[in-house]
């Protein structure tokens, strides 16, 4: 390993201020009492904390969300499960194919996505709403889902479902005795981290919502009206807050599993 | 013959496999493949008035679109500004997740997860937080104004292309860092101090080791940033004013009050082939590469 | 004793091109230390798989006490496995992976309790119930899997090469302990192992397998001492070889012509009866006899010593000579640095020493 490189650590710690800078503007800007996102800031207030609880479109807005968040993660974690284990425990022929089928929605642009699924739903007859953008959701979801899984159950010692079935379970009870325990962390980081994109998600909303609004379709509506502005800028800083939180629980989850896994293997090398 | 069938199936890898594939494939054949193909059915349709759509066959979509100097230039456009913003998000993130791969010795995960962290927070939001720092009274402006250095505010800051290259570099750059910092993390530095050993200097050990292993981080991150780049719909819409216009913006017009849904399937249809063709070209270019290497 | 316990009658396992398993047929009696012995790659641990019931063959079918198990999953074959990396379930203790397996067997609490330590005092582990799989060594993770394996009461225990992770000295103390382990409780264990001392060191009879099929079946002393051919006889120890054929038959010996050498009445150990029949001899290299002075040995060459190298209780030679290319011999007679003037030795070889081996 190199030792130091203080020219490259101070361009990465600009690069760091770079990502970092612009987003936290937003809870800055919440707490000024101006209209306008200027400098100087003209007063400490938290008005428009306050204003939020009182949209009760916002209140819809955010329930569409959580709605089609729940549905989305946990629909494409559990599809994404069975597909995950098939990747890492199984060599068949078409392997490449269905992986790349199944990636694919990550390697179309999000509008082409949208306006295909537009077409069909109207072409059907059906009406927009949140059962479209639930579905665009999970088909968006699954790829994410499936690479997280994917990472944590390919590190996965299969003799250990060998070994359940050997002790004289059947396949259910070692999925549920010995495979879904070791999976959960893995699990729980999948539906976090999905339900995240689909909340910020907003492309699919925007084609096929209609008339129910999810919190992203909300805020883009007030963002068109500088006099709505501040409490949109209150909304972001707490979603913000709030997707920093999850990620982060996800983040641990999923390196607990592994930071776990480090661990034993120290041990197998050291002996 | 249930029994026989059974044990088939408990014999064969296959079957098991495609079992728990079922439900990941039917999604993307029902929800993906599907939708698709009625698109590029209906790109070949007419819409001959405000609700109703002629379903023979005919190309003539196509070639409005390509006699419509307007769509040609925003294709154009739309494809310009993604090289650029790939170009740009590449040489920028690449000293940083060197840094990381080779520099840092503790927590490197902690710095990871740093990176990546503002990728997950709202899309929307970060475009918009832009908006803040480039808008006519934004930060940069009223600052500079504040400060005494301008009267009157940088108006190219903002609607502009200019805009939306920064925006869209910042918000796409998780993504070229992980595929960058994963690949340089797996080369072996015994490499690097191997290549120092037999005379070659610092600038040739990257140039000859380095950059060639870490050739596949940066194929992932060109191809992982210029697909959703080349259709993004939010960022010249809240920034690029008519100026930073492109090719979504107009599709969403199709879609939307323009209602023109063939042509609006037409123009998303030769977006997926632009697509396609810089997947198919940038994979087969890194074949290339790599086998002339090996 | 029932003598055909296991059946393993015409059994292959292709994957895809691959014959992992070609046509094996061979019996395993009941009670028996089993060792199916090879290098990495031979079959071995697919043809314990496939008693497990983790694979099924291609062809052929698996009698266990009589019952057919050939298509029998897992969970239905009275086999109990101790994995290579052991398999301890790391989300439960000790104690919940022992009792792991009871579940289906329909025992009652008490039962389940009693079999449970008496299996961990069998397998010394008494006091570990609540440890963790992290919180174990490698002995004792063994010992788990073990435990775990036999609280089930199996009609046979399978072993895939359980004692490879453990360090030398950690792995001959267990070698002891599970051959005595097998004589205590005489369940039928099959062990697969890389290893041919430790087969030969623990097993009744072991199965040398290559390339899918069994080349040598026997006890180990007749697989050290008459090898049938060159795999086996290179596999088991070290050898030299040298290139012969058949001449005329002579009762229990053989008329053999050795390269270089000439030709000499050894033993007919394969039974040969064919005139110019290919094939090798070969001689243990403790068999021969290296000193600074001719002997009257049946045969004496004499030799330049190329290399040696120092092994402890004995040296390594290898030694050069007009006749032969490389020959292979240890002793343990000390020798000094002046012993050998100018490297120069005398190699003994006795008739008795040389084995006729078939050249496939």
């Amino acid at each position: 390993m190199e030792q130091k490189n203080n020219t490259l650590l101070i361009y990465t710690l600009l690069y760091f201020a770079f990502l970092y800078v612009p987003v936290l503007f937003l809870p800055l800007f919440s707490f000024n009492d101006g209209n306008y996102m200027s400098f100087p800031l003209t007063g400490f207030t938290t008005e428009h904390y306050e204003e939020m609880w009182s949209k009760s479109n916002l209140h819809n807005a955010l329930w569409a969300s959580i709605k089609v968040g729940v549905v989305a993660s946990t629909v494409s974690t559990t599809i994404a499960l069975f597909a995950a284990k098939a990747f890492a425990r199984y060599k068949f022929r078409g392997q490449n194919i269905s992986y790349g089928a199944i990636m694919m929605p990550f390697l179309i642009p999000e509008i082409i996505l949208a306006v295909s699924l537009l077409i069909i739903w109207l072409a059907l007859g059906f009406k927009l709403g949140l059962v479209p953008v639930t579905l665009g959701h999970i088909l968006f979801c699954t790829p994410f889902a499936m690479l997280i899984l994917i990472a944590r159950i390919e590190g996965f010692d299969f003799s250990l479902e060998e070994a359940s079935r050997d002790l004289g379970e059947n396949a259910w009870g070692t999925f549920f005795r010995v495979s879904l325990p070791l999976y959960l962390p893995g699990i729980i980081a999948s539906l976090l981290l999905s339900f995240i994109i689909s909340f910020d998600e907003f492309v699919l909303a925007f084609f096929l919502t209609g008339s129910d609004a999810t919190l992203p379709m909300y805020m883009w509506a007030q963002m068109r009206f500088v006099q709505k502005l501040p409490h949109v800028l209150a909304l972001g800083a707490v979603i913000i807050v709030f997707t920093t939180l999850i990620v982060l629980l996800a983040f641990w989850l999923r390196n607990l599993g592994q930071g776990k896994k480090k661990a034993e293997f120290g041990i197998n090398i050291h002996e | 013959m249930l029994k026989a069938l059974k044990s088939i199936y408990a014999r064969s890898e296959p079957a098991k496999a495609y079992s728990l594939l079922s439900p990941a494939l039917i999604l993307v054949i029902l929800v993906m493949l599907i939708p698709l193909t009625l698109m590029l059915s209906f790109s070949f349709f007419t819409q001959t008035s405000f609700t109703e759509i002629n379903y023979s066959f005919t190309v003539q979509r196509y070639i409005d679109f390509f006699q419509k100097n307007l769509l040609v230039s925003l294709l154009i456009k739309s494809i310009k500004i993604s090289f650029l913003v790939t170009l740009i998000t590449l040489l920028t993130a690449y000293p940083v997740c060197y840094y990381i791969a080779f520099y840092v010795k503790k927590n490197k995960m902690l710095w990871l997860v740093l990176l990546t962290l503002p990728f997950w927070t709202s899309y929307l939001l970060r475009v918009f937080s832009w908006k803040i720092i480039l808008g006519t009274k934004g930060v940069i402006n009223s600052s500079l104004i504040n400060v005494g250095l301008l009267n009157e505010p940088l108006t190219f800051l903002m609607y502009s292309e200019t805009a939306v290259i920064i925006t869209l570099t910042h918000a796409w750059a998780a993504f070229a860092l992980l595929p960058l910092y994963v690949s340089l993390d797996k080369i072996d530095f015994s490499l690097i101090e191997a290549g120092r050993d037999l005379g070659l200097s610092r600038f040739e050990v990257f140039w000859k080791i380095t950059l060639p292993l870490s050739l596949p981080g940066i194929i992932g991150a060109i191809l992982i940033i210029f697909i959703p780049t080349v259709g993004d719909y939010v960022t010249p819409a809240l920034l690029g004013g008519t100026d930073g216009r492109m090719l979504s913006n107009m599709i969403q017009g199709y879609f939307g009050k323009i209602n023109n849904i063939p042509l609006g399937a037409a123009s998303a249809t030769i977006m997926l082939f632009t697509v396609a063709i810089v997947t198919i070209a940038v994979s087969y270019s890194t074949k290339k590469l790599s086998q002339r290497m090996s | 004793m029932n003598s055909s316990f296991i059946q393993i009658n015409e059994i292959s396992k292709h994957f895809g091109s691959v014959r992992a398993v070609d046509n094996v047929s061979f019996q395993i009696h009941e009670g028996e230390f089993f060792s199916l012995l090879g290098p990495s790659g031979c079959g071995k641990t697919t043809l314990l798989r496939l008693l497990a019931g983790f694979e099924y063959p291609t062809t052929g079918n698996l009698l266990l006490d009589g019952i057919d198990i050939t298509s029998l999953p897992p969970d239905k074959r009275p086999t109990n496995m101790v994995f290579q990396n052991y398999a301890i379930f790391p989300h439960i203790n000790v104690e919940k992976n022992i009792q792991f397996g009871l579940r289906k067997l329909g025992l009652s609490k008490e039962q389940i309790e009693k079999r449970v330590k008496d299996v961990l005092s069998l397998v010394k582990l008494e006091g570990y119930e609540e440890r963790f799989s992290s919180q174990l060594s490698g002995g004792q993770r063994q010992r788990v899997a073990l435990a775990r394996a036999l609280v089930r009461q199996p009609k046979v225990l399978l072993l895939d090469e359980p004692l490879g992770a453990l360090d030398k000295k950690l792995r001959d103390e267990m070698q002891l302990e599970l051959r005595s382990l097998q004589k205590e409780i005489g369940i039928t264990f099959v062990f697969v192992t890389h290893d041919q001392q430790e087969a030969i060191s623990m097993s009744d009879r072991v199965a040398v397998m290559s390339e899918g099929k069994i080349q040598q079946l026997s006890a180990p002393n007749e697989l050290y001492k008459n090898p049938q051919n060159i795999f086996v006889s290179d596999f088991i120890g070290e050898t030299n070889f040298l290139k012969a054929s058949t001449k005329t038959q002579d009762g229990e010996y053989i008329n053999v012509s050795i390269e270089n050498l000439g030709e000499f009445k050894i033993k007919n150990n394969l039974n040969i009866s064919e005139n110019s029949f290919d094939a090798v001899c070969s001689i243990r290299p403790e068999a021969m006899k290296i000193d600074t002075v001719k002997s009257d040995w049946d045969i004496c060459l004499e030799g330049k010593i190329r290399q040696t190298s120092y092994l402890g209780e004995m040296t390594k030679f290898y030694v050069e000579t007009k006749e032969l290319e490389k020959i292979i011999t240890v002793s343990s007679q000390h020798f000094d640095n002046q012993s050998f003037k100018n490297n120069d030795c005398f190699i003994s070889i006795s008739l008795e020493d040389i084995s006729l081996l078939d050249k496939k």
